[in-house]
């Protein structure tokens, strides 16, 4: 059976040229990067060179690069680092109602344990209003955390507005961009922020590595504490062959970017087109045009999700839902609540993210194999019943 | 994350439709949760004759309908009223943990529609 992986952004396998790489430094090198002999230094030189091709993907200095163990812990690490740092100064963060869970549940820890955090809302695209940041933002404000592009959704945030506000108040700027770092440009000049979430995962690199990038001078507090590892930011001896594998699949990602983004962009807008012209009663989720370029977010009325991808799956298509039955906590997707969904359509959620692998013929056998599945589906659904499925546009 | 048996009811679920001239219809769920389940039956002389459901829901909604139809075609009435979820979960083989209270829920439909029939039963002899 064909086996179509569409869930590029939950994550991506081993780009070979990783995977060979990481094989051979785990096979020859496994010294401590911080010992002074030559087995720590060979270490070290590994780690270093990574650290500058992470770097190099956003535009930004090694020295502002800190290795974490992934997405998450950076985006905790930025979040209660400057909570820590700057508590003399306020208690109040900005964050939007559609951030990670990395993001959200980490200001909702904040929230109890004395900050106020404001949880801006998104329009039904999903997008940020900067009017709404500047609105919010009071004298104890002490930091602002806006993702660069959603996950669930594609859609890409204003955050070169947002910085600039931010910084027009002195308040903190953070963004996680976990799903724009290697699929569009990323400069963290060009962006202006101080703070920026990376993931090796998302990029064809290892899972277990992550960056957090911190503008030089900026204070942070760490969260891991110990043998002062990364400046003392973050402790623990270095995941080198992690970082290694990190490095270079930043490093492939900043040099085939726009090949890769042009390519994934026509399979998607196939796709797109596609599936808007062979099933009634679908609408796209997210931004039409502001949006990452390998994403697409569906809503199929009728039909629940985990049943849709259960079909796919069987079909050998890995796609991904908003349903709360796909869901671990068996809660609706918070990014479509928060654009106005009803839960039928949040139900009835699904996402397809593509990426190397992909290619036309991909495109064409979902095209083929998911109106049959929506319509097998829709055949036994009550809702569709009540709505005859071609009555109502 | 399913079990075969599962899976090929979900794959080829049995008794799915409407019974335009049911002589009950039971439904429960919501959208909110995101399950929706309607069982439709046609009772004859105390006995559930046919019985077909449809879904709106999970894997599992779509497989426990189809196993509660199985189980009910052909039952007494009363025997209808003593199938219970976790009925119907056991001849699946059982269900993952999480989908046990949200997505097994064919059974009370069933019992819905006996007690619509049950209903609709008694006003028509009191018009009688």
């Amino acid at each position: 059976m064909r086996k179509v992986y569409l869930d590029h952004a939950a994550t991506t396998p081993l780009h070979p040229e990783v995977y060979s790489l990481m094989c051979r430094f785990m096979k020859d090198t496994f010294g401590n990067p911080s010992s002074i002999h030559s087995f720590g230094r060979e270490a070290r030189k590994w780690v270093e060179e990574a650290r500058q091709q992470v770097a190099d993907l956003i535009k930004a200095s090694p020295e502002e690069i800190y290795f974490t163990s992934g997405g998450t812990e950076a985006d905790n690490l930025a979040i209660l680092g400057t909570a820590a740092a700057r508590r003399k100064k306020g208690n109040h963060i900005i964050t939007s109602s559609i951030e990670h869970h990395a993001v959200l549940d980490t200001c909702k820890y904040l929230e109890k344990n004395g900050y106020e955090v404001t949880f801006l809302p998104v329009d039904r695209y999903g997008m940020v209003d900067p009017d709404d940041v500047r609105k919010a933002i009071r004298r104890d404000t002490i930091l602002i955390s806006i993702m660069h592009a959603n996950n669930e959704i594609g859609t890409i945030e204003p955050i070169e507005e947002i910085s600039r506000i931010a910084r027009e108040h002195e308040v903190i700027f953070h963004t996680d961009a976990v799903q724009t770092a290697g699929k569009i440009p990323v400069n963290v000049e060009a962006l202006g922020v101080d703070l920026l979430t990376l993931s090796s995962h998302k990029i064809y690199g290892p899972k277990g590595i992550g960056a957090l990038y911190k503008r030089k001078g900026l204070r942070l507090l760490p969260v891991v504490h110990g043998g002062g590892q990364e400046k003392k930011l973050r402790s623990g001896t270095e995941n080198t062959i992690g970082i290694v594998g990190f490095g270079k699949a930043a490093e492939i990602a900043a040099r085939d970017l726009e090949e890769e983004h042009d390519r994934t962009k026509r399979l998607r807008d196939r796709l797109v087109r596609g599936i808007l012209e062979k099933i009634p009663e679908v609408r796209l989720n997210g931004h039409p045009e502001k949006r990452l370029p390998h994403n697409a977010n569906f809503s199929f009325a009728y039909v629940e999700g985990e049943s849709m991808l259960l079909s796919l799956d069987l079909k050998g298509i890995a796609a991904s839902s908003g349903s709360a039955c796909s869901s671990r906590a068996l809660e609706p997707s918070h990014v479509l609540t928060a654009i106005g969904l009803p839960y039928e359509l949040i139900h009835g959620s699904l996402r397809m993210t593509l990426g190397r692998a992909n290619d036309e013929e991909d495109i064409d056998y979902v095209l083929e194999v998911l109106p049959e599945i929506v319509n097998r589906l829709r055949s036994f659904s009550p809702l569709a019943q009540k709505h005859p499925v071609g009555s109502a546009g | 994350m399913y079990n075969e048996t599962v899976m090929e009811h979900f794959t080829n679920p049995r008794n799915v439709g409407e019974i335009p001239d049911a002589s009950g219809v039971g439904e429960v769920g919501n959208v909110v949760c995101g399950d929706i389940l309607r069982v439709y039956i046609k009772v004859k002389d105390g006995v559930l004759d046919d019985v077909k459901y449809m879904t709106f829901g999970c894997g599992a909604a779509v497989a426990s309908g189809s196993m509660m139809t199985e189980l009910a075609k052909g039952k007494t009435v009363e025997e209808g009223l003593k199938l219970s979820n976790n009925d119907v979960a056991k001849a699946l083989g059982g269900l993952p943990a999480q989908k046990k209270h949200c997505s097994n829920l064919a059974a009370d439909a069933l019992h819905k529609a006996i007690e619509d029939w049950k209903q609709k039963a008694s006003a028509a002899a009191g018009r009688a």
